[in-house]
């Protein structure tokens, strides 16, 4: 079929990729406790929090499971629910007055 | 116009991409739902407990941050399997599927110390709300992370009776999406649980 | 055998012939079968008798409104009747009866020879048909769940439902949606993956697009019930606080999460049907659908905005204004890829050579039934209007003219249209007609009076009524229409028995239909196309009508080998609703002996090669 999409990705990053990748998560999330005892960030502490961890979920997503490399289709079946989940609980948080987080 | 080309018999994919594969991203997609519902649960009763313990007497920052450090790492040690089974270095191939499994049983056995830990200090799934949101939510997580060792120690003993080979890679590349993905959801549980606290 | 382009009667012999066994075989080889088609049916007729169950509890329910202050049946059995029929309707005959469609008609429609994962597509049926009655046996065993349809919190609790009735219920849905979201991942691969050489998507046929469609929903509307349904099972279980106001808890988030999934559901029930309605019309108007992008899309456009709209069934629980008010504008623009659709189907209509058989009249009186249901719906999609329409009759009526008038009417529309592709043989159009005219007659003598009965204030889920409200009258209306409705399934089971016996053969195209699963014969061979079909185009049979030849199993070339049976979903199944069984009990051997059945048929399962 011509959307076949086989032979355009599988470039996959070599192992040397991931041990980056890992030492750069396993680096934030040192970060992310770090922070969470800083007293000077406490006013901005939230963001910065989802901020960090929003980076991390991506770096695994895109790297350990490929799917920067991989076809658009699987980004769809992942993301499509993903962003219905995530309006879903900020829809819930907003009608439940949970925004002080 | 011929109708009537003739065809593979094979099982024949249409987008090119292996339907296990497919399925797996599929069920990751509901996953989101779960966590999502999971979740909202726990952040609408926050801070609505009538009684103690409350999280901030409880959760233990240092310890939890070594866990999930090495739930991380089982990450790293997955794709290193797959990435020696695509190679067909079947013997790395095993090493690094056992030091997932053997990761996430170090997380396992952190939760488990945890649960008991917070259970001795009063906090049990009855005592208020708390409890039964951080106990159902984390244990969610801990029940996907217990199938996921399950599945890994049975590829490692396909493995082990010679029967994982470099065409298995697509089985060990759809555990370790689901391995994966359960260590995204800690990533998101450890800042919102934990350091949010 | 010569598959050529005229319309029907051309495939030789009887009509019931079996193509390489389709049907035949004992028993173990309908509890092993992994044959989509054999699913399909197991589906379609256990689904029918659980819509006949339901459809006996609702006329229990309306003999007793039939006159004021009736004590025919007390008002412990009228909950658990009102329950079981909403949730039997639901969960146990509109939903199995979609699937048994896509189980039958989305593998031919595509072209493919099964579903992606035939196996996992038995596992979901068997899951669904013990989990079904796991749920009924209830009635046996101390009663059956009375808490309502949505079993609202903290109705629910342990204080207020003491006993197994509740946790029948939340175990039944827990178990039920197992095969829901199995059933889900397996369509949305087999769409994906299986269609057959030249088959783009926006080439599918519409029915095919709204089970695609469906099965999204379900894989993302599921699991926010499952969630709500653990909680509650915790509380119920094991004393947790959730839903427990005194300790804090939230008995508003039951709703929240129920209706996140259940204003999904909604179209979850309707898009399959919306689905069907697209294919017949433009078969028997002899000409294409009227605008297909528009249709597919507003589809998408409806499942999208399904998911935004979930408060608009707690208008009355004080939310806020804010809330209410975004809700209530989400939830009035649903109407226009609903309208979106309506007009599509009218322009198909328009102008083409109508063939006027059964399946167009259901067709015709889907849309009718639908529009009034979908005004009803935008009415209280208005919160002002809502609060006083909230738990009164007028919702029944809404809900009845959406679920019956437009889905069982489309849903019939499109059994009489694929039952001869899945037998071989006709059912009695004359039969099909009158079937229809009682069904639609007596449909609104039955739910038609109960808006006004709505509006004059007549609360739902109530036992009886007292006389001189002025409720009698239109009270006895509904309860004789309701008979009357009743009485026309008998017509069609009739229709259906007299078919089996002794009805005509269909050939391979009875309708003259442009869609893949009509190239082949009645009833397909058990692997369906001896030869993946090619097609150019979205109607590849129309196209192809001139030509000599057809995609079709008319070619020589050898027999597909096809998955051998397994007995391990089955086996999984069991042990599934064996786990519920443990949990139910809170024996916790019955539950380890649940679990070790499980994984048992998993492993064997795993292990099992697929053809052998």
């Amino acid at each position: 079929m011509a959307q076949s999409n086989e032979h355009v990705q599988h470039a996959h990053p070599s192992n040397g990729t991931y041990v980056l990748v890992a030492a750069v998560l396993g680096v934030l999330t040192a970060v992310e406790v770090a922070v969470f005892y800083l007293e000077a960030v406490r006013p901005v502490l939230v963001p910065l929090l989802l901020t960090l961890s929003a980076a991390k979920f991506t770096m695994v997503v895109g790297f350990f499971m490929h799917l920067r490399f991989d076809s658009k289709l699987y980004r769809a079946l992942f993301v499509g629910p993903l962003v219905v989940a995530i309006a879903v609980m900020i829809a819930m948080l907003f009608i439940n007055g949970v925004f002080r987080l | 116009m011929s109708q009537t080309d003739v065809a593979t018999l094979e099982v024949h994919s249409a987008t090119g991409l292996p339907s296990r594969k497919i399925l797996m991203w599929a069920f990751i997609g509901s996953e989101c739902m779960l966590f999502g519902s999971l979740i909202i649960t726990y952040l609408v009763y926050r801070g609505k407990s009538i009684v103690g313990p409350y999280p901030e007497e409880l959760l233990n920052i240092p310890f939890i941050t070594v866990t999930t450090f090495v739930l991380l790492m089982s990450s790293l040690m997955m794709v290193l399997a797959l990435s020696a089974v695509q190679r067909g270095d079947m013997k790395w191939g095993k090493v690094w599927l056992l030091m997932t499994a053997v990761f996430g049983m170090v997380f396992l056995g952190g939760q488990v110390y945890e649960f008991t830990h917070f259970v001795h200090e009063g906090l049990t799934l009855q005592t208020n709300l708390f409890g039964g949101s951080f106990f159902l939510l984390t244990g969610t997580h801990g029940a996907h992370v217990t199938v996921g060792v399950i599945w890994l120690l049975s590829l490692f003993f396909m493995g082990v009776r010679g029967r994982l080979t470099q065409a298995s890679a697509e089985t060990v590349e759809i555990a370790g999406l689901y391995w994966h993905f359960v260590d995204v959801v800690w990533i998101v549980l450890f800042t919102l649980i934990y350091l949010l606290s | 055998m010569a598959v050529t382009g005229a319309v029907g009667a051309e495939t030789p012999g009887v009509g019931a012939q079996d193509h390489g066994g389709t049907y035949s075989g004992g028993i173990w080889s309908w509890l092993t079968t992994v044959d989509h088609k054999r699913i399909g049916v197991m589906y379609g007729v256990s689904a029918f008798l659980f819509f006949l169950v339901g459809g006996i509890e609702a006329l229990l329910i309306r003999l007793q409104l039939g006159t004021p202050e009736n004590t025919l049946i007390n008002p412990d059995l009228y909950n658990q009747l009102f329950t079981m029929h909403g949730t039997t309707m639901v969960f146990l005959a509109i939903m199995p009866l979609s699937a048994a469609f896509f189980n039958f008609i989305v593998p031919l429609q595509i072209g493919a020879r099964d579903v992606a994962f035939p196996r996992l597509n038995a596992f979901s049926f068997w899951v669904f048909f013990l989990g079904a009655l796991f749920m009924n046996s209830s009635f046996l065993f101390g009663g059956a769940p009375d808490a309502g349809w949505f079993g609202y919190a903290n109705l629910t609790s342990t204080q207020y439902s003491p006993g197994m009735r509740v946790d029948f219920w939340v175990l039944g849905l827990l178990v039920l949606g197992v095969s829901s979201i199995a059933a889900a991942l397996n369509f949305i691969v087999t769409i994906i993956n299986l269609r057959c050489e030249g088959m783009h998507f926006m080439r599918m046929p519409l029915f095919t697009w709204m089970t695609l469609i469906t099965s999204f929903l379900l894989v993302m509307a599921f699991p926010a019930i499952t969630v709500g349904l653990v909680l509650l099972m915790f509380d119920r279980m094991f004393g947790t606080q959730f839903f427990n106001p005194l300790a804090g808890g939230d008995v508003l988030l039951w709703q929240h999460l129920f209706w996140i999934f259940g204003h999904p559901e909604v179209y979850i029930l309707l898009l399959p049907g919306l689905g069907m309605v697209s294919e017949i019309i433009p078969v028997f108007s002899r000409k294409p659908l009227f605008g297909y992008a528009f249709v597919v899309y507003s589809g998408v456009l409806i499942a999208f905005l399904g998911f935004g709209v979930w408060a608009h069934h707690m208008f009355a629980v004080g939310l806020g204004p804010v809330a209410n008010t975004v809700f209530a504008a989400a939830t009035m623009l649903i109407a226009i890829p609903t309208g979106v659709k309506i007009f599509n189907w009218i322009a198909t209509l328009w102008g083409g050579s109508l063939r006027l058989k059964t399946p167009l009249y259901f067709c015709l009186g889907f849309i009718a039934m639908f529009i009034i249901g979908g005004l009803s719906g935008v009415m209280h999609a208005s919160a002002a209007a809502d609060l006083q329409q909230t738990d009164t009759y007028f919702i029944v009526a809404h809900i009845h003219y959406v679920l019956f008038g437009g889905v069982m009417f489309a849903l019939f529309a499109g059994m009489y249209y694929w039952i001869p592709k899945v037998t071989g043989r006709m059912l009695s159009d004359r039969l099909g007609k009158i079937h229809f005219w009682i069904m639609l007659v007596s449909f609104n003598l039955t739910f038609f009076p109960q808006h006004f009965l709505g509006l004059h204030g007549m609360p739902r889920r109530t036992f009886t009524y007292e006389s001189g409200l002025g409720f009698e009258a239109m009270n006895l209306m509904s309860t004789v229409g309701a008979l009357l409705l009743g009485s026309s399934m008998l017509i069609f089971i009739w229709n259906v028995l007299q078919m089996l016996r002794k009805g005509p053969p269909t050939g391979a195209d009875p309708w003259g239909g442009s869609t893949l699963e009509w190239s082949i014969a009645s009833p397909p061979p058990h692997y369906n196309f001896k030869v993946l079909p090619k097609v150019y185009g979205r109607d590849p049979l129309w196209a192809a009508d001139t030509s000599d030849s057809r995609p079709g199993d008319d070619v020589e070339a050898p027999e597909p080998h096809m998955p051998g049976p397994s007995a391990f979903p089955l086996t999984t199944a069991i042990g599934i609703v064996v786990m519920a069984a443990g949990g139910l009990t809170t024996t916790l051997p019955v539950l380890f002996v649940g679990v070790a059945v499980v994984l048992f048929g998993v492993y064997g399962w795993a292990f099992q090669p697929l053809e052998h």
